[in-house]
């Protein structure tokens, strides 16, 4: 080896720092402050909780489990049954889920399993913008665009040929429904539902889809009693997820689901949701009561949320644990 | 020089969990002597190498028990700062890592983290470095491009040269030419062969042409244990161990 | 003597009709997809035939006009929109990649590390409308009055954990032999997040709180009653603030088909806003 003549040989000897302890100190610093932002993360957790409890303990103390089961809405008699608002939220995700599963399972299939690859790009983008698009704006397009059509087309049409079922009976209030708070809904949560089923679709072993085709089984053959069966619980994992964002969605189904607190067998005909009360009254609320009892509306829906996104994760987990890789 | 010992293994234990890797190894590594330690994968010798500049403690999983002596003091003791031990002695991994950087700053980095600030100084301790690892010629001119888009030799002989940069005492190698093609490996060997007249070297092959070629040492692992340890001609011709000459000759392994 | 059994696979009939039910089915999954375009470019094509109308110099420099006079604009609403998204954006951004880096760097692996995750999955799953309460009990009942602070400490809330879960992913993919490089020179773990780890992670990093930049600033609900908004100018984080989700909701919910106007114009601009900063970071970080 040719050492640089004139060059000292032991340069950074010289002139390193013995700076050991301060960088040392950073260290202890650094891993301090890092785990205190994660400590205020949990304590963001434990402060909502504890907010949303302190808020709504008088309407607790005031109205029991009477509360859940009384469908009786009177903000001006203090009257608060919030059934309707509980009929309504499930009702509008339900509905909302019918419609999103097969689009959402679908769509999914198509971009892992036979899209070209050119296609994929662009239905992704799709997917992606459809999830990018906020909420108010979904609600704007569903007040000005969709409620009319359903009001003029689609409910005398269902009415007509399904008015037979209580589920399809007028009369329509402008267009705005339950119905069409839940098609509303199908197209916000549809990208969820692709996004996590293709995660788990893509998790599908090629050699298992490589020993059905080898066996003479056709594409859908192939997806149908192989593909699907294998991600059946982690694609459940991804419905799960996808409710849990239905129940919570505000703005949108508060401008087309009709804002009425009554239980109305048709879908074809107003209802209410948690959110919507909480979006329209909150700032309304004129007694401490009344806030109160908005508040514990809003602690169900997110314990209720809570519940759906923990049991989820738990489909998920028990996914990933079944099939590790 | 001298063939008194730089670093002394004494009863060194290595865990994985409940998982012995390393079982009670004892071994004397040379003062500027090349010593190899070979072995069939999964022997240990990697664990072994990386507990001398205790690179295992930044797995959670992995416990040492024992002593190593590094200059006579033990680097496993309670109030050890293992920041320094790692500066006394350099690690070249398996495969090459060059940082995201330029290529001065790769080799800068350790001078930076050790707190020298003077730009002089930095520039002067960056060409000796890569003069020490060969490397200079091929890159006084493009300094300041992307370390990623040198070759894999070369890439590899930076990370010596950025080793070399805070002037280690030791120099842990772990298959360093493993991933290199042979004209790749011929410099490195070389080059190991340079480093020598400066630096202790402790390399782990899983080439034996390669551990006769480069080590006056060499040290023989099986299962965790370090079945024999001696010259490297001795080990080669004529081994006390009917496993060592198994493994030689190629009966195994 | 038996007569040796011979194996019906697949007569001509029924592979045909395996050919078609397949054929049917993969069509079905194509039309899936194909319906998906329906809504988005209803909704694309009624926001831009709407909008571009009420877009003009004025819709971007005026105030919203008192009802029953025509014209104004949203000039208040987007300089709020961009106060509360940076307000949130300059707590959440540190706070999130520096709970990813205890998670990864500090204490991968650690009960409290999946503590955090767990606590960020929860968040970011919360209804926003609830981010919303949380705001109202903690800041705006505090100070007694809506406020701009409100409502960024509610998006705050929201875009934290957004910003966690990003940052962890890229973080993951930064090799391991580059830490290990610098550890093995002499580094400590903060010398290696900082000059090694985050450095590679950077742009990946940038994409992902872009992203949940865009992500939160098109939420509605925490700001209705946190940020609350009216049509006066404002400045002042500690007073009420116009933002430009809220302003649609207002416009859209009223009465006036001039205000139904403008909602259209208003959500042409969020949207805009939102595709122009997604899209742009993906090409940026596309490119890498």
């Amino acid at each position: 080896m040719e050492k640089k003549p004139g060059s000292p040989v032991r340069l950074f000897s010289t002139y390193a720092r013995s700076s050991t302890r301060r960088v040392r100190l950073m260290d202890g610093i650094a891993g301090k402050g890092t785990m205190a932002a994660g400590l205020l993360i949990v304590a963001l957790l434990v402060l909502l909780l504890n907010e949303m409890f302190r808020l709504s303990l008088p309407a607790i103390c005031h109205f029991g489990i009477g509360f859940f089961t009384s469908s009786d809405w009177d903000p001006q008699g203090e009257r608060f049954g919030v059934l309707p608002f509980l009929y309504g939220t499930l009702v509008s995700s339900a509905i909302a889920l019918v419609i999103a599963i097969p689009f959402g399972i679908g769509t999914a299939l198509f971009l892992t399993e036979l899209a070209p690859q050119r296609l994929r790009g662009a239905v992704a983008f799709v997917v992606d913008m459809l999830a990018a698009i906020p909420s108010v704006v979904y609600g704007l397009w569903g007040v000005f665009v969709l409620a009319p059509l359903m009001q003029s087309h689609v409910g005398p049409f269902l009415e007509k040929t399904l008015g037979f079922l209580p589920l399809f009976r007028g009369p329509f209030y402008g267009g705005v429904s339950m119905l069409t708070a839940g098609l509303i809904l199908a197209v916000m949560v549809v990208p969820f539902i692709v996004a996590i089923a293709r995660e788990v679709l893509l998790t599908v072993p090629v050699d298992l889809k490589a020993a059905s085709y080898a066996l003479g089984a056709t594409q859908w053959e192939t997806i149908w009693k192989v593909v699907l069966p294998y991600s059946r619980v982690g694609i459940g994992g991804g419905v799960v997820l996808a409710l849990g964002r239905a129940l919570g969605e505000t703005m949108a189904v508060t401008m087309v689901i009709g804002n009425q607190p009554r239980i109305n067998a048709s879908i074809l005909q107003p209802g209410y949701s948690m959110a919507a009360v909480l979006a329209n009254e909150f700032n309304e609320a004129s007694s401490k009561l009344y806030l109160s009892v908005l508040v514990e509306v809003g602690l169900t829906l997110f314990l209720v949320t809570f519940l759906i996104n923990i049991a989820a994760r738990v489909l998920l987990w028990r996914m990933r644990s079944v099939h590790p890789h | 020089m001298t063939d008194q010992s730089k670093i002394s293994a004494q009863d060194l234990s290595i865990f994985y969990g409940a998982n012995r890797a390393v079982k009670n190894v004892s071994m004397e590594i040379r003062e500027n002597r090349v010593t190899a330690l070979i072995g069939p994968s999964g022997c240990g010798k990697s664990t072994f190498l990386r507990a001398l500049n205790r690179m295992n403690d930044i797995i959670p999983s992995v416990r040492a028990e024992g002593r190593v002596f590094l200059d006579g003091q033990d680097i496993y003791a309670p109030r050890v700062d293992v920041i320094d031990v790692r500066r006394r002695v350099g690690m070249v991994f398996q495969k090459s890592n060059p940082f995201p950087k330029s290529i001065f700053e790769n080799v800068a980095y350790g001078l930076r983290i050790n707190g020298v600030r003077s730009r002089k100084v930095i520039e002067q301790q960056v060409e000796k470095s890569l003069r020490g690892a060969a490397l200079w010629d091929e890159v006084k001119d493009r300094l300041q491009t992307s370390a990623l888009a040198m070759s894999g030799g070369q890439q590899q002989r930076l990370c010596i040269a950025r080793a070399l940069a805070i002037e280690p005492e030791v120099l842990l190698m772990d298959e360093p030419a493993s991933a290199l093609d042979p004209i790749a490996t011929q410099k490195i060997e070389e080059l190991i062969h340079d480093l020598k007249r400066d630096y202790t070297i402790v390399i782990v092959t899983h080439n034996m042409q390669q551990a006769a070629r480069v080590s006056d040492f060499t040290g023989f692992f099986l299962m965790g244990e370090l079945i024999e340890v001696d010259e490297t001609g001795t080990i080669f011709t004529k081994p006390t161990r009917k496993q060592t000459e198994d493994y030689i000759t190629g009966r195994f392994g | 003597m038996s007569t040796p059994i011979k194996l019906e696979l697949g007569g001509a009939a029924s592979g045909s009709l395996r050919r078609m039910q397949n054929r049917m089915f993969l069509c079905l999954t194509g039309a899936a997809a194909l319906t998906l375009l329906v809504p988005l470019f209803g909704i694309l094509g009624y926001l831009v035939t709407r909008g571009i109308g009420a877009i003009n110099l004025d819709f971007f420099i005026s105030l919203p006009k008192p009802v029953g006079e025509t014209g104004g604009g949203v000039a208040n609403a987007i300089v709020g929109s961009l106060m509360v998204i940076v307000m949130a954006g300059a707590a959440a951004i540190p706070c999130g990649v520096l709970a990813s880096v205890y998670i990864c760097e500090f204490a991968p692996g650690s009960r409290f590390s999946s503590i955090i995750r767990f606590v960020c999955d929860m968040l970011n799953s919360t209804p926003s409308i609830i981010l919303g309460i949380f705001a109202y009990g903690m800041v705006v009942l505090r100070m007694g009055h809506f406020s701009a602070l409100a409502g960024a400490f509610a998006l705050f809330v929201m875009m934290t954990p957004v910003v966690v879960r990003a940052t962890e992913e890229i973080l993951r993919t930064v090799p391991n032999s580059i830490r290990e490089a610098s550890v093995g020179l002499g580094g400590t773990r903060w010398q290696t997040v900082w000059h090694v780890v985050l450095p590679a992670a950077r742009s990946g990093i940038v994409t992902g709180v872009f992203l949940a930049l865009a992500r939160v600033g098109g939420e509605t609900a925490p700001l209705l009653f946190t940020a609350f908004g009216n049509q006066f100018w404002n400045l002042d984080p500690r007073q009420p603030i116009n933002t430009l989700p809220v302003q649609i909701y207002k416009f859209a919910t009223s009465p006036y088909a001039d205000w139904h106007r403008q909602a259209w114009a208003a959500a042409l601009l969020l949207v805009i806003m939102i595709a122009v900063i997604s899209s742009t970071v993906r090409a940026l970080t596309a490119r890498r």
